[in-house]
């Protein structure tokens, strides 16, 4: 921050322009910022909104080959490709799989990211410099090295095919940014709090579990999202580690549609977006909490 | 057993006290910081298990001939042994230097720096242009910002494969680039254009993230800094290059960071938009490596994890390097 009093000082130096008459306040535009703003927000929203809303339209035409005509689903609007996805294919299987590894994934890595970042936020212990370095360079290991060697590892120990392989990979990967994030959200939160907490007899743990998870839930809430969507997300390890066709978690499942042979787009549409519609339900739930706790690990890195 | 506030006591590591003997102090040590090491302990325990081991054993291979056929395995009931040999550091030699080098490594590292420096650069741009803009006081601004984190909320294989619809050879893309009588270049045909949609993809599920936490770093740059900008009468732009930009230095440095690290390790995006056998010009190190690996008959393990070693070092150097950079700079956020 001394950079930014050291160029305003500088700024102040330059002669200043003669005060121009200002005939709006600040924060207020004009007619034509406001166009402006809203066209340039409206254009991003539908950029942002198209694949998704295309993907929508395109499962509501009943044959295959829709997609190259896109013109024609308007006259033979049905569910039907939803109602053969929920009755024919294991789309069931494929979504308690999902539920099962990102639920598992959820609870295990923010529970264990939030006594990690409450740790690295209070506490300053010898070997505190490593594991932040360690944490930070976890996002860095390409799947590549990692992924031939876990696969031996999980086959020895009989974990291949598994849930439990699945969401101990998905918490490596999402636990150390879950960490790091509420570690900035953790040092937000007062430390007279704690040092309340421990004069009226509270144990560090008690502290921790009575007095600031209950204060922490928007950046927990923000964690939860982040192991969530890279649990559901996880293409590599689902793709290589589930064997069995009605363990295959949607990023596996979603596949089977595309094969080298035959595409079955509308199918494909029709399931996707049903599984958008869970994730996009929790979403929902903790879009509000997002910003605060995103700013809290981010400008406290 | 003030651990859990000696911050705000003002301890540090480096205050001198005479060292008592080794003995008493692991016990102090113990003593003062068990609470500590029990939280951390899960973290270490797994990310040592889970990575650190498969990363030892990750870079034994790589000095093997490992592949798929000369791996342990189990066919049915027979147990075969693995009867891979030590091989030294062949496998580099043969990548960085072989005959193949250029056009299996060289030129997808090129690509891949590339690839790296423009989505980065575009989610950056586009996420501080869209965090300023949701930052403005305007009608439907909450409306607006649920519209542009979908992208991150749907999953990226949903998402990537509604791409491949709209960009596939008569896919609506290309109707509407025909209907304005445009050229319909094949996005996941020709090598230039499949590296065009595989950057638009990428964009695409990464501003989200970006414009989140440039505008949660918005928000926290004290108002009255650009009061008293303006009461020095500068302009708008003098207002963005001399408040905004200092006041988002911590939150960029630290998301620049992760998204220079995840676009270079980016997998899903490429892997889904071509399929696993597609556009081999369009591949990255990381998606290459695992058809190395996993993608083709034998599969190359030692080659794979070779190329993951290489890979796992080019980012330590540059993190370190970047470290260093911001350290000189004094913009670090950690």
């Amino acid at each position: 921050m001394s950079t930014t009093t050291l160029e305003k000082t500088e700024s102040a130096q330059v002669p200043t322009p003669a005060p121009r008459r200002r005939s709006r306040r600040r924060g207020e535009r004009g007619p034509l910022g406001h166009a402006l703003l809203h066209s340039g927000l409206t254009l991003a929203s539908l950029i942002a909104l198209a694949p998704v809303a295309w993907l929508f339209y395109l499962s509501l035409g009943p044959d295959k080959d829709d997609y190259l005509h896109p013109g024609k689903i308007l006259d033979s609007l049905s569910f039907s490709n939803y109602s053969f996805v929920l009755e024919h294919t294991a789309f069931f299987d494929w979504f308690k799989s999902t539920m099962i590894v990102a639920g598992g994934t959820t609870v295990i890595g923010v529970f264990v990211a939030a006594t990690t970042g409450y740790a690295v936020s209070r506490m300053r212990f010898p070997g505190y410099k490593p594991l932040m370095w360690v944490l930070l360079l976890t996002q860095t290991f390409p799947i590549a090295i990692l992924i031939v060697p876990m696969y031996e590892i999980f086959s020895e120990l009989g974990l291949i095919d598994t849930y439990w392989a699945l969401i101990v990979i998905n918490c490596t990967t999402a636990v150390p940014y879950s960490a790091w994030l509420l570690k900035g959200y953790f040092d937000t939160i007062p430390f007279e709090i704690d040092e309340a907490g421990r004069v009226d007899g509270l144990s560090p743990f008690g502290t921790f579990a009575r007095l600031i998870l209950p204060l922490a839930r928007p950046g927990l809430a923000v964690a939860a999202f982040y192991n969530f969507i890279t649990a559901v997300g996880e293409v590599a390890f689902a793709t290589t580690f589930m064997l069995d066709d009605s363990k295959y978690t949607f990023a596996v499942g979603l596949q089977t549609f595309v094969s080298e042979h035959d595409a079955q787009w509308n199918y494909m549409a029709a399931t996707a977006v049903l599984i958008a519609i869970p994730v996009s339900v929790f979403f929902y739930l903790v879009q509000k909490n997002l910003v605060t706790g995103l700013t809290a690990g981010g400008t406290k890195g | 057993m003030t651990v859990a506030i000696d911050r705000a006591t003002g301890k540090r590591r480096g205050d001198r006290a005479p060292r008592p003997g080794l003995g008493q102090r692991i016990r102090n040590g113990y003593q003062k910081y068990w609470y500590a090491y029990a939280m951390i302990a899960p973290v270490v325990v797994v990310l040592s298990v889970i990575v650190g081991y498969p990363l030892l054993r990750g870079a034994y291979l790589t000095l093997t001939d490992a592949n798929s056929l000369n791996s342990a395995r189990t066919i049915g009931v027979n147990h075969i042994a693995a009867t891979y040999k030590f091989i030294g550091l062949d496998n580099y030699k043969d990548i960085l230097f072989g005959p193949t080098a250029y056009d299996r490594f060289w030129s997808h590292f090129l690509w891949t720096v590339f690839w790296t420096a423009a989505c980065v650069f575009l989610h950056y741009t586009i996420g501080l242009g869209l965090a300023l803009m949701l930052n403005e006081r305007v009608r439907g601004r909450t409306f607006y910002r649920l519209l542009l984190v979908l992208p991150w909320a749907v999953p990226t294989f949903v998402t990537v494969f509604s791409w491949r619809i709209m960009l596939a050879d008569s896919g609506v893309v290309n109707q509407f680039l025909g209907a304005l009588h445009l050229p319909q270049p094949g996005w996941l045909e020709d090598t230039f254009w499949q590296r065009f949609a595989a950057i638009m993809v990428n964009t695409w599920c990464g501003v989200p993230f970006m414009m989140l936490s440039l505008l949660g770093g918005l928000q926290s740059i004290d108002s009255s800094l650009y009061e008293a900008a303006e009461m020095d009468g500068a302009s708008a732009w003098q207002r963005f290059r001399h408040v905004t930009l200092p006041g988002l230095r911590s939150v960029s440095s630290t998301v620049v960071l992760l998204g220079i690290i995840w676009t270079f390790n980016q997998f899903a995006i490429i892997f889904l938009l071509f399929g696993p056998t597609g556009a081999p010009d369009a591949q990255i190190l990381v998606t290459w490596a695992y058809f190395l690996g996993f993608g083709q008959q034998p599969r190359d393990f030692a080659q794979s994890a070779a190329y993951g070693v290489l890979l796992l070092s080019l980012l330590a150097v540059f993190t370190s390097f970047y470290f260093r950079w911001l350290k000189r700079n004094d913009q670090l956020a950690v």
